[in-house]
């Protein structure tokens, strides 16, 4: 049934982002502004060489695939690998630097739950409105709005606004109007983690059905091995932008989760590294990052226990060295450090070549590659040695919230486990009156 | 597996002919990208919801609902009539005043109201723009279709209040559906351009609130054309807002109709919905990357 004719076909598709550093490329008006009356001096300034404040980023680098009508290819990769950028341009949604790719068939795409749902508006008109905007007609939305509310269970709350809905019953009408669509090419992102077990296992059948029944081309990102395993025949692996692997589900999950390509080993030798910071004495002649077992590891899970070893070869003795490990995001910002300085007991005294070791729980970070520099001291505030980035280490998704609530760059950098209630109705009225009553004191 | 094999359907209608499929190539276009009629008109009934959401949504959040429609030019008119028509004692065409500057209030508070939502419909509907296509020309535009709705409330007041004063209707009335048309037009224009700078240039949209503001001064809502010097004249019908407010106060109260400015001022409309639809094309394949 396949005919000669993929569903889509991709090739060589890139997309350039360009990397804003400083001033320059206005994103506010101001700086558009400023820029007008800067003009001048910095085509001055870039000649002279000093003007570094864009960097290239290539989101997406030469990818090309076919989909062949009916195949259910899962995407996978880690955070920032580019499958994000690859479901936009086939969506529409960004255009493509280079390349191109062709969709035959009607394209739905499901980057998001919800989109376009008002809160203010009922259940009923969200349903239209958000089936409209996933671009049904009106006429396929009311001959299946029956199903559509059925299948999210709200009946009884359809002329009810949605901002009295609860997080469930949200997530599952918004699901339950993308799931009735009916095009020939689904594209979906993540989209299946949010809701309950038993909801995610609906929709999962109702996935299958879309395309084992209906004969239709699905393609699926996702962070759940599982499901993609579970899911489809076919995986795509994106490395750093780039297409790696292409083949069986199975295959390719399994390359996915086997840790550390070749540079990235936990082991670094940084005698001759470049990257130590200019001016610098060489002290820092190695590191290793281990696990407890003392293997050493590239990736590590929130909460493992990770000991880190650094060789230092001092050429004068040092009396009581202060090392400083930092762990930075692939923004740059500075996540946490654990620095020698916080041990009860310092350092020792030492006269050649000595390894010095710290262990520390990892904290909850975002999944995603964190690079880590270490410095020395000489009991005072300024670095002797420097090396940054002295090596990387990539904290894996792991699903250490236990819930199945998917992650987005928005938590932020830690995710804390907590705790919500709902206090009876006698504690609220209570603390209401406890805090006005404060209020009005201070004021 | 065995799935793919029994899954080849036995009536051959609920599996689209290969030929049937449309096409889609994605690829860089450079240049300017004409405008897809087709499939604007294709997913003409997203503009109708859209703006049926806007309407209700206008409706809901007000505590006056659509009380709130009729307040705010009768409150507008007041203010107006006390301060310009009694204290600085403007002219007003031989007409009461707040009759004559609740004429002009109706195209001009349809035409400001639309380019405010206009330009900030972007900005607040990011999630239209990063996480689903759909034609975006719509967002903007479905302001322009809910500020139809305030206009016709409007009108409902401002007929009341001629019944009040004794104004009877002119025959020209019959031209209002096309300045009406006209008012859009220009606003729909002027709305595009800001809102495809105000998702651009995230702070521009501190300068719509004054830009709109100096507008009105530049537009006779408060004072009739005719106190505008004869060699201003010109100038002042490059404004699209100028010929409009004053061709309306021509229909609704029989006065001469000034078509050298009503010309100008329609061609110079249509010039800024040209610009707006070819401004926001050439920048919207860069909205999903800036916003």
């Amino acid at each position: 049934m396949n005919s000669a004719q993929p569903a889509i076909s991709a090739d060589s598709l890139s997309k350039l982002y360009r990397l804003n550093h400083g001033g320059a490329g206005a994103k506010t008006f101001r700086d558009l502004l400023t820029g007008i009356a800067q003009a001048p001096f910095k085509r001055f300034r870039q000649l002279s060489g000093s003007d570094e404040s864009m960097e290239d980023f290539w989101a997406l680098q030469d990818v090309s695939f076919d989909v062949m009508p009916g195949e259910v290819v899962g995407i996978v990769g880690r955070n920032g690998a580019g499958k994000s950028t690859l479901l936009k341009i086939l969506s529409r949604i960004v255009e493509p630097t280079r390349g191109r790719a062709i969709m035959r068939g009607r394209v739905a795409s499901l980057l998001e739950v919800g989109t376009g749902f008002h809160p203010e508006l009922t259940g009923r008109e969200n349903v239209y409105l958000n089936g409209s905007i996933l671009g049904m007609k009106k006429l396929e939305i009311d001959a299946r709005f029956d199903e559509i509310v059925a299948f999210a269970e709200i009946e009884k709350f359809l002329d009810t606004p949605v901002k009295r809905y609860s997080s469930g019953m949200y997530v599952r009408l918004a699901f339950a109007v993308a799931a009735h669509l009916q095009p020939e090419i689904l594209i979906v992102d993540e989209v299946l983690a949010v809701g309950d077990a038993e909801f995610q296992k609906k929709c999962l059948g109702k996935m299958r059905d879309v395309s084992s029944g209906e004969g239709r081309t699905v393609l699926f990102v996702s962070h759940n091995m599982a499901a993609v395993t579970a899911l489809c025949k076919r995986a795509l692996l994106f490395e750093r932008g780039r297409l790696v692997a292409d083949g069986p589900a199975s295959t390719v999950v399994e390359q996915y989760l086997r840790p550390a390509s070749e540079q990235v080993t936990g082991v670094y030798d940084l005698r001759n590294s470049p990257a130590r910071v200019e001016g610098s004495t060489t002290i820092i002649v190695g590191a290793r990052v281990l696990d407890q077992s003392g293997e050493p590891i590239s990736a590590a899970v929130p909460l493992q226990r990770i000991r880190v070893e650094v060789d230092l070869d001092p050429p004068t003795p040092m009396r009581t060295p202060m090392v400083d490990l930092a762990f930075n995001n692939s923004r740059g910002e500075r996540i946490f450090a654990v620095g020698s300085y916080f041990s009860p007991t310092p350092l020792e005294k030492t006269s050649g070549p000595t390894t010095v070791a710290v262990t520390f729980t990892m904290p909850p970070l975002y999944p995603g590659q964190y690079d880590f520099h270490i410095a020395i001291m000489p009991f005072s505030t300024r670095y002797i040695d420097h090396v940054t980035p002295a090596g990387t280490l990539e904290v894996l998704h792991d699903d250490y919230l236990h819930t199945s609530y998917p992650y987005f760059p928005e938590m932020g950098s830690i995710l804390v486990a907590s705790e919500w209630e709902t206090l009876p109705v006698q504690a609220t009225v209570e603390n209401a009156r406890r805090s006005s009553e404060r209020g009005s004191v201070e004021i | 597996m065995s799935t793919e094999s029994t899954s080849i359907p036995v009536q051959p209608s609920s599996l689209p002919a290969a030929t049937s499929l449309r096409e889609l190539v994605i690829e860089p276009r450079p240049g300017w990208i004409a405008i897809n009629w087709h499939e604007l008109w294709e997913a003409r009934e997203l503009l109708y919801f859209l703006v049926l959401r806007d309407v209700k949504v206008r409706y809901k959040q007000t505590v006056l609902g659509v009380a709130w429609a009729v307040l705010q030019p009768v409150f507008t008119m007041l203010v107006f009539t006390i301060i310009f028509g009694q204290f600085a004692k403007i002219p007003s065409d031989g007409l009461p005043y707040s009759i004559f500057v609740f004429a002009g209030l109706l195209p001009w508070t349809f035409f400001s109201s639309n380019i405010s939502q206009a330009s900030m419909s972007l900005m607040n509907q990011q999630s239209l723009l990063t996480k689903i296509y759909l034609p975006r020309l719509f967002i903007p535009a479905s302001a322009v279709g809910s500020g139809l709705v305030d206009l016709f409330v409007s009108f409902v007041v401002f007929g009341a209040l001629m019944l009040y004063y004794g104004v009877p209707v002119g025959v020209g009335a019959l031209a209002l559906p096309f300045l009406v048309a006209l008012t859009a037009a220009a606003s729909l224009g002027v709305g595009l351009i800001l809102a495809a700078v105000t998702v651009t240039y995230r702070d521009f949209r501190y300068v719509v609130p004054f830009l709109i503001q100096s507008w009105m001064y530049l537009s006779p809502v408060i004072y009739p054309v005719s106190m505008v010097p004869d060699k201003w004249q010109p100038l002042l019908a490059l404004n699209p807002m100028a010929g409009i407010i004053d061709a309306f106060r021509s229909a609704l109260f029989g006065l001469p109709w000034n078509v050298t400015t009503l010309c100008v001022s329609s061609a110079s409309a249509l010039v800024l919905l040209g610009y707006g639809l070819f401004y926001f094309r050439k920048t919207e394949r860069v909205f999903a990357d800036v916003a």
